[in-house]
């Protein structure tokens, strides 16, 4: 059975979460992946405040297809989390609480997870016409010109992950 | 002499790429199955599960079974008999655009590698190998690459003497590193001779193979065999999560090659192995 959520996560439910547990997600992120990273990355190395505030927050990495008419979005599966790594860590201790995306991270990564009590989940890698049907809202928020890779909010509604790594550092990735 | 219109080879890749990127392969759909029914833990069987469920769904609603539509790779067998009423290359480009525009495709090509990185915002330029051969049709092999997979490809160049052992151990450790991230159960492609570049490509053919063929060389196709039984007691399993079912097939594909080497390459796609062959 699955472990029904409400983001944004709390910090006493993420520290009940473990490595292996089935989740469904419902409640607001946002969405970044290698392009938003790399701007919400040198914004803050220029002393820059973000355009979203990370603090208990979501980031879902997913670059979807286009919404057809009358759809709410297109196909949108979660797209590999390691390219996101090196921007990671400093997200974590801004205070993001979560990320969504699938594949193995780095021990840096791992070891800021644990530092910041935060937690990582993995949504299904190419079952993004499936999950498209948990998104209920999607609204853009910044860095529009990077089209795919813009930064927006979704609503979702049992979106369906894996908890890959807890808030202890196990990983669901080292067997 | 046999003259094909420009406008028809512009349809037919369209055609091509709106269908391959919403619906899979048979032999895909049947692997997928079969992998369902030998898998033993819960989590593999949901995965599969969740799977299946999302390519009917993409085919019913018509719309992608991945966000990931892939860069455009495309094997051309021209015949030396065709005459064709415009640009070859400018036709192929242009229903690779209107099917990324038109089709709801995800625009994921970028202009310049390093320095711009800006998007073309219609998908082009495909990637085309074209091959003379003798006859008066063109046959279009086409797919879609996902670069989840793409990226955890590799290619080396082996001395003779590490021979098939040599082969192996390049594979399978390329297939470990990859581990969860191109998206298993993969169908990995392996080239295998020839030149660097020729490998690399052959490896990339070898993924456009179905997954229910196996190469005509008994060697090699005991090969293929081998690395699949050895890959998938590797417990990787679908979406890395564990599991039997690490791949669904090797296929390689193998060339002569120079008295110094034994080139090797091994490109990796994810389970959303999306490729169609037509003939005009």
């Amino acid at each position: 059975m699955s472990i029904k959520l409400t983001l944004p996560l709390k910090k006493e439910d993420i520290k009940t979460l473990k490595a292996g547990d089935s989740v469904t997600l419902s409640g607001e992120l946002y969405t970044a992946r290698d392009a938003a990273h790399k701007r919400f990355y040198e914004m803050v190395e220029n002393g820059e405040k973000l355009p979203i505030n990370v603090e208990n927050q979501t980031i879902y990495y997913v670059g979807p297809a286009p919404a057809k008419e009358g759809a709410v979005i297109g196909p949108c599966g979660p797209t590999s989390s390691y390219r996101m790594d090196k921007y990671t860590p400093m997200l974590l201790d801004m205070g993001l609480s979560a990320m969504i995306g699938k594949g193995e991270r780095s021990d840096e990564v791992i070891n800021s997870i644990v530092r910041n009590g935060a937690v990582y989940f993995a949504a299904i890698g190419g079952a993004a016409a499936l999950i498209s049907k948990s998104v209920v809202k999607d609204e853009p928020v910044c860095f529009e010109d990077l089209g795919t890779e813009a930064v927006h909010k979704y609503t979702v509604k049992d979106f369906p992950c894996i908890v890959a790594i807890d808030s202890l550092g196990n990983d669901v990735y080292k067997r | 002499m046999r003259e094909i219109k420009a406008i028809d080879i512009k349809n037919a890749v369209k055609a091509l790429f709106i269908s391959l990127n919403c619906e899979i392969g048979d032999d895909i759909t049947n692997a997928l199955k079969k992998a369902l029914s030998e898998e033993e833990s819960d989590t593999a069987k949901a995965v599969l599960t969740q799977l299946l469920e999302n390519n009917a769904v993409a085919k019913e609603e018509q719309i992608p079974i991945c966000q990931d539509t892939g860069m455009a790779v495309l094997f051309v067998e021209y015949g030396d008999k065709v005459i064709i009423d415009g640009d070859f290359e400018e036709a192929i480009n242009q229903g690779v655009k209107e099917a990324y525009t038109d089709g709801y495709l995800r625009k994921s090509v970028v202009d310049d590698p390093v320095f711009d990185r800006k998007n073309t915002n219609d998908n082009t330029p495909a990637v085309i190998h074209t091959r003379i051969v003798s006859g008066e049709t063109l046959r279009i092999t086409a797919g879609c690459k996902g670069f989840g997979s793409e990226n955890m490809s590799k290619t080396k160049m082996l001395s003779p003497s590490a021979g098939v052992e040599g082969v192996k151990n390049f594979v399978l450790e390329t297939v470990k590193t990859a581990g969860p991230n191109p998206c298993p159960p993969i169908v990995v492609g392996v080239g295998i001779g020839g030149t660097f570049e020729q490998a690399a490509v052959m490896s990339k053919k070898a993924t456009f193979r179905s997954v229910n063929s196996e190469n005509e060389d008994v060697r090699y196709a005991e090969l293929e065999r081998e690395l699949q039984s050895i890959i998938n007691n590797m417990n990787i399993g679908p979406a890395g999560l564990g599991g039997k079912t690490s791949a669904l097939k090797v296929n390689i594909e193998y060339a002569p090659t120079h008295i110094a080497s034994i080139p090797v390459a091994v490109n990796i796609c994810c389970h959303a192995c999306r490729h169609k062959s037509i003939e005009l």
